[in-house]
């Protein structure tokens, strides 16, 4: 589908999250205020209603996203938005939406931390949190968008995905997204893709609601269809819905479960490439962080030296095969993240010791600069 | 009419989990008493409840059944009912569950008003767990971690969600399963927030450190304390901290519905425009 783009806008990155949520047809919020995601709760309070809609700001971020978890089992496209401590108070239900298969968006406008932190700050602190938060094994939808037309196409696709795959899709913005104003594009209505999840075909006495016989992610049915009538828990369950402990039932359930994103890796896989082609020093970077690695590689260039970035949309699942095919050609890469050290685990483990891994890392509230980057560039080169 | 266990049960999940002699099937009864009584179609209910022995109920039901995190199942049922404001949403948990991690959850919904209609089975003690003290254990009661009796001052339910704001506040017992019939069909019949706590046995956990081993003991424990409210505000002060009031407690049928305003503004905004 050909996207048309309507008229600029100029906005707040939290503001673009909302308008594109409900682009994609979201009808669903329920929130807790917290800085710095509050503006995509206000706007959503006011969005949400003149479309018939429902906003509700609920008794704390537990709710939240119980709420919005309730509300996608009822059928609605839902989503919430909170920042780091709001997200590790989520982070159970997030399990839950997960193991029940609950398509859901969930935003993170990651602030310094940990604890408290510096809530008007940003930072790219959560991002492990994002992979590994919930407890147990599960699936992770990770997306980390860098400007602001992206972070309305994004969100699209994170409602997309979420509902395509029957899975929570999270959304890491930070401070510096959430607040900056930039232009932005919205396509117009008709011109984009919207998913909504596979309905089943299945009358009530032939209906299961974990039947893999349809592929790896079930086919869904609304609560108050008549006669269905599913069983939802958080307990390991069989196909019927209801728990088991039979240890092959359990095994099949969770690697199925790890399969809906190793198994559509096509889909879901999004990297972005800067000055790339002939690059000899490579950058990992991501979110706003990698608006300034793009000045450090075009200051690099100056300089004569041949940097290039790559760029993740997609952070989880991690671009193991992108990364490794592009670390080929480098002598070295740079991985600037806004934190003390947390992807470049993953760019380690994929490019093992075959070329030097430089870490430009920083925390304290001010977003690393271009000269950083470069300073740490001209190691390499 | 006549009373169908089937058209509400998953026969095939029989026998429950239930230790024999449990409250919880009493409120089990009970609850599909009241739904054969207002005949809703079980297509048009959702159930949700949390974790613990009585949050498994929705298991054996044959309706759209949710099976929550601890605590939470306030939150999810909010989030139905928000979306889905033209079906019966109901929930169903125990004491633990509904008035200590769940607490925040209770009081907020009540103040809402939002029309969902709220069980808790207060057998005074986390049953599944191992009977541990609950907030509804009374002072001095022995606990798997109150050894020595138990130190903490107990919650009233019902005062505290009447206190929250509840539009409709009850209580029965599992003595009085007739009494208990007439209760939960006003409070599924109340529009807004309705909360009936159900008094019960856990004689398994609570019982058998309490010497209370044998249900009918403890039964007949929770019968004798139970006064209609007349009753009990004619009682002495010291009977009074001994038994508790069973019928409505609280009813306001004057405050308005959550889900309706709410759609109340949905129709404003969009026919101004």
């Amino acid at each position: 589908m050909k996207e048309s783009n309507g008229e600029v806008k100029f906005l707040p990155g939290n503001i673009v999250v909302a308008e594109a949520a409900v682009a994609a047809g979201c009808n669903f919020f329920g929130g807790y205020p917290i800085t710095p995601s509050s503006e995509i709760a206000a706007h959503m309070a006011a969005l949400l209603p003149r479309r018939g809609g429902h906003f509700i700001q609920m008794e704390d971020e537990i709710a939240a996203m119980g709420s919005v978890i309730g509300a996608s089992l009822a059928g609605a496209k839902a989503l919430t938005a909170t920042s780091g401590p709001g997200f590790s108070l989520k982070l159970e239900n997030l399990g839950f939406g997960y193991m029940v298969e609950a398509p859901c968006v969930i935003v993170n406008v990651m602030r310094g931390g940990p604890s408290t932190g510096l809530p008007t700050h940003p930072a790219q602190a959560d991002v492990m949190q994002a992979r590994w938060g919930t407890h147990g094994d599960h699936p992770t939808i990770a997306i980390t968008p860098a400007f602001h037309q992206e972070t309305y196409m994004e969100t699209i696709r994170a409602f997309n995905l979420s509902e395509q795959l029957r899975m929570p899709v999270i959304l890491l913005l930070d401070e510096v997204l959430g607040h900056l104003s930039e232009g932005v594009r919205p396509p117009k209505p008709g011109t984009f893709e919207i998913i909504n999840r596979k309905m089943t075909d299945q009358p009530p006495d032939k209906y299961l609601p974990y039947d893999t016989s349809f592929g790896d992610v079930p086919p869904f049915v609304p609560y108050f269809e008549p006669g269905y009538h599913w069983h939802t828990t958080g307990l390991n369950h069989d196909e019927t819905g209801f728990p088991t402990t039979n240890p092959e039932l359990v095994t099949r359930d969770e690697e199925r479960l790890m399969r809906k994103v190793t198994g559509n890796r096509d889909l879901i896989d999004k990297v972005e490439y800067y000055m790339a082609d002939d690059a000899d020093v490579g950058i990992f970077s991501f979110g706003s962080t990698a608006r300034a690695a793009m000045v450090a590689v075009k200051h690099a260039r100056e300089q004569g030296i041949k940097a290039g970035l790559f760029r993740p949309v997609t952070l989880w699942p991690f671009p193991n095969k992108q990364l490794k095919d592009f670390a080929e050609q480098l002598k070295g890469i740079v991985v600037a993240e806004f934190n003390l050290g947390q992807m470049v685990y993953e760019v380690e483990r994929t490019v093992q010791s075959t070329i030097p891994v430089i870490r430009r890392t920083k925390v304290g509230g001010v977003p690393i600069t271009p000269a950083e980057i470069l300073e740490s560039v001209k190691e390499i080169s | 009419m006549p009373f169908d266990y089937m058209t509400y049960l998953r026969e095939e999940k029989l026998p429950h989990m239930w230790c024999p002699g449990c409250g919880i099937g009493i409120v089990v009864k009970a609850m599909i008493h009241t739904f054969t009584d207002l005949e809703w179609d079980p297509s048009d209910i959702a159930i949700i409840s949390g974790i613990g022995c009585t949050s498994r109920a929705p298991g054996y039901m044959d309706m759209n059944t949710l099976h929550t995190t601890h605590g939470r199942a306030l939150s999810f049922a909010t989030g139905i009912k928000m979306h889905r404001h033209d079906k019966h949403v109901v929930v169903i948990a125990g004491d633990g569950d509904m008035s200590a991690i769940g607490g925040n959850h209770l009081i907020h919904a009540a103040r809402r008003n939002i029309n969902i209609n709220v069980i808790v089975n207060n057998n005074n003690i986390y049953g599944m767990t191992g009977g541990q003290y609950s907030p509804t254990t009374p002072l001095g009661a022995k606990a798997a971690t109150a050894p020595y009796g138990n130190l903490e001052p107990s919650f009233d339910l019902v005062e505290l969600v009447k206190g929250a704001g509840a539009s409709f506040v009850a209580r029965g017992h599992v003595g009085n399963g007739r009494q208990l019939n007439t209760i939960l069909k006003k409070a599924f019949d109340h529009k807004g927030f309705s909360f009936v706590e159900v008094v019960s046995n856990c004689h398994t956990q609570f019982g058998r450190r309490n010497k209370m081993a044998d249900p009918m003991n403890m039964i007949s424990w929770i019968s004798d304390r139970a006064k209609p409210m007349k009753k009990f505000e004619a009682l002495s002060d010291e009977d009074k901290t001994r038994c508790f009031p069973v019928g409505v407690i609280h009813e306001d049928v004057s405050r308005p519905e959550y889900t309706e305003t709410y759609q109340e503004l949905i129709d404003s905004l969009n026919n101004g425009n």
